[in-house]
């Protein structure tokens, strides 16, 4: 769609609007139910589905609320622009105008720097709250990101040499017409290097001692309290989301509906899950040399397999 | 109490370069939202209870099996939370000694309103097994203001969990409003603290 007048870049805004809810929405949702699964193999009934929401409110309508100076503010601010700017270079349904968001070539530089962007501005969020704990896991959280971003953006490098674009509808367009035409099953070594870095991605087990919730509470977000949280869940549960239809995007084919997503997105996710239900802990030392070892030769070896196989 | 508003905290239990570094501005009540919203907060706050993760007593050994399969409270929406700025109701568990007491204090004062206060077991409520001893005080709520009493010794964490869900009824009816309380007799129990809590050495107020 050409953005030419006023009107057309309302109702761009407005569409973009309507994924921002449903991605977020859809987020939230996604939570419960991976807290669901979780509770079903320790034998629980767990949380209700819309225990997220109310999570949400409550926090929201706390009376009272304490700052520890500007960048305190800013921490969530940054943190959600950064989850929103990273969903508006996403399309999330393929072929659909209404959700295509800011789409354009080149989106895929965008996207990656975006999803670093929210990481920094909560950093210097969680670090003027002053608390110990927070600065610690800033510390382990930045050197842990730094770690998998490497074989991620190997990853991306692969197959941007792959589709020889940086578009991610591009991306998505090429591996339409089949499963054998996804990124999945024609470049592998990528998608393997790239959800190696998902799992430090997400968070969970054993590479979630950034957040480490016996050892140093919950790091970063100590302090965070009242709307400041509430801001911060909204936020986790929209970037999560959102990263997850990334991955969708540019291993798994796309989606070209919105159920389609769904399974996709919940599928892509389960790999961490199950990773993370299975695997005990990494020290922050073990997780970074982790990743520095087999994920980022894989990372090469996916560069390298893509320059022989697609260049040629 | 608006009137006391622009008084300012002593904190006389400061050193002067430490006073420069604590906040001496006293607690203010905070009104509801309109009624609506309100009876819709309250519902929220019901449904979602988080629990500060601080065991104070031996009564707190009760609140582990409370997540465990067995009783399983997060069909309730409660979740454990490690820090005070976050979670909105205060566990005691069991017995309250003198120095505890001080950390109870600054706990509960750092918790964001509205908050709720359980207190766990007899010895919060008359002293218990512990009603002689030299330092443990026998009634809480000359210290802060408690919402829900869970007598027993121990109580088992089905009572627990029953008067988690006592708890749930009060604050959808729109009756905790303990916080508030605390602030408008703030003075009468910073007198009561300051009684018992001989070496005072933080601020008056712990924002």
């Amino acid at each position: 769609m050409m953005l030419e007048s006023a009107g057309d870049w309302l109702t761009k805004i407005g569409q973009f609007g309507l994924s921002l809810v449903i991605v977020t929405a859809y987020g939230l949702f996604m939570m419960a139910i991976i807290y669901r699964t979780i509770a079903k193999v320790q034998g629980r009934i767990g949380i209700p589905l819309y225990q997220p929401f109310i999570n949400v409110i409550q926090t929201f309508t706390k009376r009272n609320a304490i700052s520890h100076g500007v960048m305190f503010y800013l921490g969530p601010v940054f943190r959600i622009a950064g989850g929103i700017g990273t969903l508006a270079f996403i399309p999330v349904i393929f072929g659909s105008d209404t959700f295509s968001n800011f789409s354009m070539a080149g989106d895929l530089f965008l996207v990656i720097y975006f999803m670093f962007f929210g990481q920094l501005g909560m950093a210097l969020g969680a670090g003027e709250s002053g608390h110990p704990y927070s600065a610690i896991g800033i510390a382990r959280g930045l050197s842990q990101m730094t770690a998998y971003e490497v074989p991620f953006a190997l990853a991306v490098i692969s197959i941007v040499i792959q589709y020889d674009t940086l578009s991610i509808t591009e991306i998505v367009a090429a591996q339409q017409g089949g499963w054998q035409n996804w990124t999945l099953f024609t470049n592998w070594v990528a998608v393997l290097a790239a959800m190696l870095a998902f799992l430090g991605m997400t968070g969970y087990s054993p590479f979630d001692v950034f957040l480490a919730p016996q050892e140093i509470p919950i790091g970063p977000p100590t302090e965070f309290h009242s709307s400041y949280l509430s801001f911060m869940q909204l936020n986790r549960a929209m970037f999560g989301a959102t990263k997850l239809v990334l991955f969708m995007n540019l291993f798994f084919g796309g989606a070209t509906s919105l159920p389609e997503l769904m399974i996709k997105t919940w599928a892509i996710y389960m790999v961490a899950i199950i990773v993370g239900v299975s695997f005990p802990r990494f020290r922050i030392d073990q997780s970074i040399k982790f990743f520095f070892k087999i994920p980022l030769l894989i990372g090469i070896l996916s560069v390298v397999y893509a320059q022989m196989v697609f260049m040629s | 109490m608006t009137d006391k508003i622009d008084i300012k905290l002593e904190n006389s239990g400061l050193t002067e370069e430490e006073k420069k570094l604590f906040s001496d501005a006293r607690p203010q009540t905070y009104e509801p939202y309109s009624e609506k919203v309100e009876k819709f907060a309250n519902w929220a706050r019901a449904n979602s209870l988080w629990i500060l993760g601080f065991g104070t007593g031996c009564c707190s050994i009760e609140l582990r099996p409370l997540m465990s399969a067995r009783f399983d409270a997060s069909r309730f929406g409660i979740a454990g939370r490690p820090t005070p700025r976050q979670s909105s109701v205060f566990v005691i568990g069991g017995y309250v000694s003198v120095k505890t007491l001080k950390r109870i204090v600054r706990s509960y004062e750092q918790m964001m309103g509205p908050k709720f206060v359980i207190a766990l077991g007899s010895c919060p409520a008359n002293g218990g097994m512990y009603f002689d001893s030299y330092n443990t005080v026998n009634q809480l709520d000359l210290y802060l203001p408690v919402d829900m009493y869970v007598t027993g010794c121990m109580p088992r964490p089905e009572a627990l969990l029953a008067s988690i869900i006592d708890l749930q009824d009060d604050i959808k009816a729109g009756n905790c409003d303990s916080a508030n309380e605390y602030v408008k007799n703030f003075d009468w129990y910073k007198a009561n603290q300051k009684k018992v809590i001989k070496n005072w050495n933080m601020p008056d107020y712990n924002w």
